[in-house]
């Protein structure tokens, strides 16, 4: 099969869908990889960069079309674009369905097999394909990188000998794979961070990544990811409200506020409003990236960066993944690799298109002259069901003496119980047996009471070589086998005298493996 | 000589094997404990020579002689990795001479008991003499020690041999039954019993009550293991230990002999709470590992999704590289395949890369207790980065990466999540909280216990299939 790349036309499109690097592992699946003359050039690769990855460069677009089978794209195909090709070819790009009908039209009336990358399913076999999550992770990154360079100060707090310098305060909304990439970035600066979600069980990642999460208190049923395949859902009128107050609250401590927060399928909710912007301080910065769907902020214009009248920036770019076209052109690129690994089980250069496979089908659009949008549900949930936490409860003071009492007094307890227990054992014992008897079975007993204490000390590390001299000292039994072997009887001296031997092995093959082993353990 | 320096010499053993065992709580003191070992023994052997009873000197220093010579070659080439059937084997010596002295007791008791009824004032050497001496009471309690002895004995012989034929790949390590099961040990055990009220009463023949008593026992070993599996053994070689010092000690009260008293409960004592440590770590009832098999099912386990990822070499090393901790968790596998050498090389490399490694180990990795610690220090591991579960457990989310060699259970995140999972509860190293997990695994497929692991499903886990020793020997030269 041949696989080529076109140049994206989209303006201010940077990225390109095969990289030099992403070839190389197309053409071991047994692919050839065309590209098109100049598509890498502004992510940073050349023609010539292709020709060393042993690509074909064809000079224009028609060409491309003309000659390969699947053709890889970043944005979505083109009206003029999807008309040269024909029946049986494949596109693989973002294609967002749901926005674009006509163009679903045209693919099914050309015959051509549209892939969504925006469409993969979100299942963990899926995550390696899951360009939607990785130029997110980009955009975090990005709109990080965006608000500094338009911050006036420093991200991390500095005790200098010119003075001191507070830490920049960054609340993220919408702790997705953008926001959580975004708490990254912004705690690596140094800020200090306080991050919000509706969906209460991403607090731990929250947590995880070392920024605060912003609890609300609310007694609603609280939204379980799981149902939504791992995507926020709308809230309620009432949650909507507690929240902004809570934002409302936030809103003059924090210097950045990075918004991300996106319902699928619909415009982004308003959550940072006209108010908020004017309780923040002069200077303060908001990335939107929800900009494209509307913006999370009121004031937000998409793909413009504006100052309002009260001193703060707002960034409404759209383009933060084609900002870092390099890498994300490798990330996407492998992301598509990925998805035509998945097409190419027997790794033999031969496309299948498997419409039973959920990844395959659930990101398959269009396929032979059918429009195959909106997939089924994918037969296995996205992400498990939260199951609901038990918080351990902080002891007070008061409780953990109460219960430190209650462990002692058990101890005790169990400690009498053993030795009453123990004692009267003992007294039974030495009613019936002979006082011979007697005074060995005490010496037995200390014997057994002294050894569970000394055991009880051996490190974990030794218990091997503790094996061992155990063994080697259980060879003891040779003391018996050496008061019998002089007896009269000739059994008595043949079976003495095997266990003599025996127990000689024991002994000697015994103490020297300990050593040996003890001998072996180094401190560096 | 007398008996009194005899008393005061085995006085002086058993503090020093006391001693000798204490001393095994640090690796620097060990190291001066073994030769408490030493001493202990030579004293107690030199000072039985000398006391009362003994004789055919010629005899025991040429049977000492053979036997330490046949041991101390043993000794000199076992491989470390050989270190638990090699314990096995030398259980089975221990039970097989305490049915020994059992017999004997018997076959002297008989000649004793005979003489007194015909009224020979015969003049008895040696134990003999002792007997002559005893009431018809201490008679009776003297027959219970020769029973339990030799019936301790008997299974610790068989087991021994049977688990020493399961570790070293002799008989197939899966849990065998014969038909009727443990209604089998139970007869045999029921068997022994009467026997050994027959004994008692002092009808018949003794000393065929005795064989047959050891037979039956000999049985009992014998299924009791075959019934168990291989992940088990740690228990088992435990459990077998613990029965070779009980059998001393039975052996012990027999013979009067206060040393073998001494001795035989030392060492029972450090088998059981190694056999209670392993039973713990696995989260098992003692009851349900020597039954063998897992404990009742509670439900279908909870189904795991997603895929096992595969990675190269080439991956793993770059991973390394850029990793600033690394924790390694080796399990049988890493012995199964002599990796230990390699691994040990891959740790100093990185360790002069300036990297933080240290290895997990789990009570229970291995097929014998601190097996794990034994391998790795033979290859050279620093015994101070070598951490138990408990150390290391809290730290796994600060770790960059975790590489996992040829262990299963013990990393199972299944032990926690899912109740259902028939190792629930089982304590087990959290290596899944690391960053990136590598597994090191011969193939796809469950491993001995048959259970599925979602770890090797999880997102931050790859696994690198191939053999251990192969897998890490390519890696070393990609470490820089």
């Amino acid at each position: 099969m041949k696989i080529g790349a076109l140049r994206e036309g989209f303006e201010g499109e940077a990225r390109v869908a095969v990289t030099p690097a992403s070839a190389g592992h197309l053409q071991k699946l047994g692919h050839d990889v065309l590209i098109e003359s100049g598509a890498g050039a502004r992510a940073g690769f050349s023609d010539e960069d292709y020709r060393r990855a042993n690509v074909t460069v064809l000079p224009n677009a028609a060409e491309l079309i003309a000659q390969a089978d699947m053709i890889a794209k970043v944005r979505q195909p083109t009206v003029p674009e999807l008309r040269q090709m024909r029946a049986g070819q494949t596109v693989i790009s973002f294609f967002y369905p749901a926005q674009n009908a006509e163009l679903l039209a045209l693919a099914k009336e050309q015959g051509v097999t549209a892939i969504a990358m925006d469409m993969v399913p979100r299942i963990s076999r899926a995550q390696k394909m899951d360009a939607l999550s990785s130029m997110a992770n980009i955009a975090g990154y990005r709109a990080v990188i965006e608000a500094a360079n338009n911050f006036g100060r420093f991200f991390t707090g500095q005790v200098t000998a010119a003075g001191k310098v507070p830490p920049a305060r960054v609340l993220v909304v919408g702790a997705g794979v953008a926001g959580l990439a975004a708490i990254g970035a912004s705690v690596s600066l140094g800020a200090q961070v306080n991050a919000f979600d509706v969906r209460p069980e991403v607090a731990e990642q929250i947590e995880s990544m070392g920024a605060e999460f912003v609890f609300l208190e609310f007694d609603e049923p609280a939204q379980d990811g799981a149902a939504t395949g791992g995507y926020a859902a709308p809230s309620s009128p009432e949650f909507r409200e507690k929240q902004l107050a809570k934002f409302r609250e936030l809103a003059p401590q924090m210097d950045i506020v990075i918004t991300t927060a996106l319902i699928p399928g619909r415009d982004a909710p308003v959550l940072w409003t006209t108010d908020m912007v004017a309780a923040m301080k002069p200077g303060s910065v908001i990335v939107d990236l929800a900009a494209e769907k509307g913006g999370n902020c009121e004031l937000t214009v998409p793909d413009e960066r504006i100052v309002t009248e009260n001193g703060v920036i707002i960034i409404g770019y759209t383009d933060f993944p084609s900002r870092m076209a390099t890498q994300s052109s490798e990330l996407y690129g492998n992301n598509i690799r990925h998805f035509v690994t998945d097409l190419t089980p027997g790794k033999d250069g031969v496309i299948q298109h498997n419409m039973d496979d959920d990844v395959i089908r659930g990101a398959t659009v269009a396929h032979d002259h059918d429009i195959t949008w909106p997939p089924p549900p994918p037969k296995v949930a996205a992400i498990a069901a939260q199951k609901p936490r038990e918080k351990k409860k902080e002891l007070t003071p008061e409780e953990r003496r109460a219960a430190e009492a209650a462990a002692f007094k058990a101890e005790t307890k169990s400690q009498v119980t053993m030795l009453a227990g123990g004692g009267l054992l003992l007294l039974a014992v030495g009613l019936v047996a002979p006082v011979s008897f007697m005074s060995h079975f005490i010496v037995f007993v200390l014997a057994c009471f002294v050894g569970f204490r000394v055991i009880w000390n051996v490190a974990h590390s030794l218990h091997t070589p503790l094996m061992a001299i155990t063994n080697a000292i259980s060879s003891i039994i040779i003391l018996g086998a050496l008061i019998q072997i002089g007896s009269g009887s000739a059994w008595v001296t043949i079976l003495a005298a095997l266990a003599v031997l025996m127990a000689g092995v024991n002994i000697f093959g015994g103490f020297l493996v300990t050593r040996r082993m003890l001998a072996m353990f180094q401190k560096s | 000589m007398a008996y009194g320096f005899t008393t005061a010499a085995y006085v002086v053993a058993s503090v020093l094997f006391i001693l000798s065992l204490g001393g095994l709580s640090g690796q620097e003191s060990a190291k001066r404990a073994i030769w408490y070992g030493i001493a202990g023994m030579a004293l107690a052997v030199l000072a039985t020579l000398f006391g009362p009873g003994a004789g055919n000197w010629f005899l025991s220093a040429v049977m000492i002689a053979i036997g330490g010579t046949a041991g101390w070659l043993i000794a000199k080439r076992v491989q470390m990795t050989e270190m638990p059937q090699l314990v096995a084997a030398m259980h089975s010596l221990v039970g097989l001479a305490a049915v020994f002295v059992g017999f004997n007791a018997q076959i002297e008791l008989a000649r004793v008991l005979r003489a007194r009824a015909e009224g020979l004032a015969m003049d008895f050497q040696g134990f003999a003499g002792v007997l002559m001496y005893k009431t018809p009471a201490e008679i009776t309690v003297l027959k219970i020690e020769v029973f339990l002895g030799v019936f301790i004995g008997a299974v610790t012989f068989t087991g021994s041999v049977v688990a020493f034929g399961k570790l070293s790949g002799r008989v197939d390590g899966k849990p065998k039954k014969l038909p009727g099961g443990h209604m089998l040990n139970a007869g045999a055990l029921a068997a022994s019993v009467l026997l050994g009220m027959l004994y008692l009463a002092g009808t018949g023949p003794g000393i065929l009550w005795l064989i047959l008593i050891a037979g039956f026992a000999f049985f009992i070993g014998y299924h009791l293991i075959m019934g168990i599996g291989g992940a088990d053994m740690p228990v088992v070689v435990s459990m077998l230990n613990s029965y070779s010092g009980w059998a001393a000690a039975a052996i012990g009260f027999t013979l009067g002999n206060d040393l073998l008293i001494v001795t035989g409960a030392l060492v029972g004592s450090s088998g059981a709470i190694l056999s209670y440590i392993m039973c713990k770590a696995m989260n098992r009832h003692f009851v349900s590992v020597i039954l063998g098999g897992f404990g009742g099912e509670t439900g279908p386990a909870a189904a795991i999704e997603g895929e096992q990822i595969a990675i190269d070499d080439a991956g793993v090393a770059s991973a390394l590289n850029d990793a600033d901790s690394v924790v390694i968790v080796p399990g049988y596998g890493m012995a199964v395949a002599q990796a230990q050498g390699a691994v040990s090389e891959l740790t100093r490399k990185l360790r002069a890369a300036g990297k933080e490694v240290r290895f997990a180990i789990h009570p229970v990795a291995g097929r014998l207790p601190g097996h794990m610690n034994v391998l790795l220090a033979e290859a050279k591991v620093p015994y101070d980065i070598v951490l138990e579960m408990d150390e290391i457990n809290e730290d796994f989310p600060s770790t960059d990466v975790v590489i996992v060699i040829g262990s299963n259970d013990i990393v199972n995140p299944a032990a926690q999540d899912d109740p259902n999972s028939p190792i629930a509860g089982m304590p087990v190293l959290e290596v899944w909280k690391a960053k990136q997990v590598f597994v090191s695994k011969r193939g796809q497929g469950t491993g001995f216990s048959g259970i599925e692991n979602p770890l090797f499903y999880k997102e931050n886990t790859r696994m690198f299939y191939g053999d251990a020793k192969d897998s890490i020997n390519k890696l070393l030269p990609m470490i820089d």
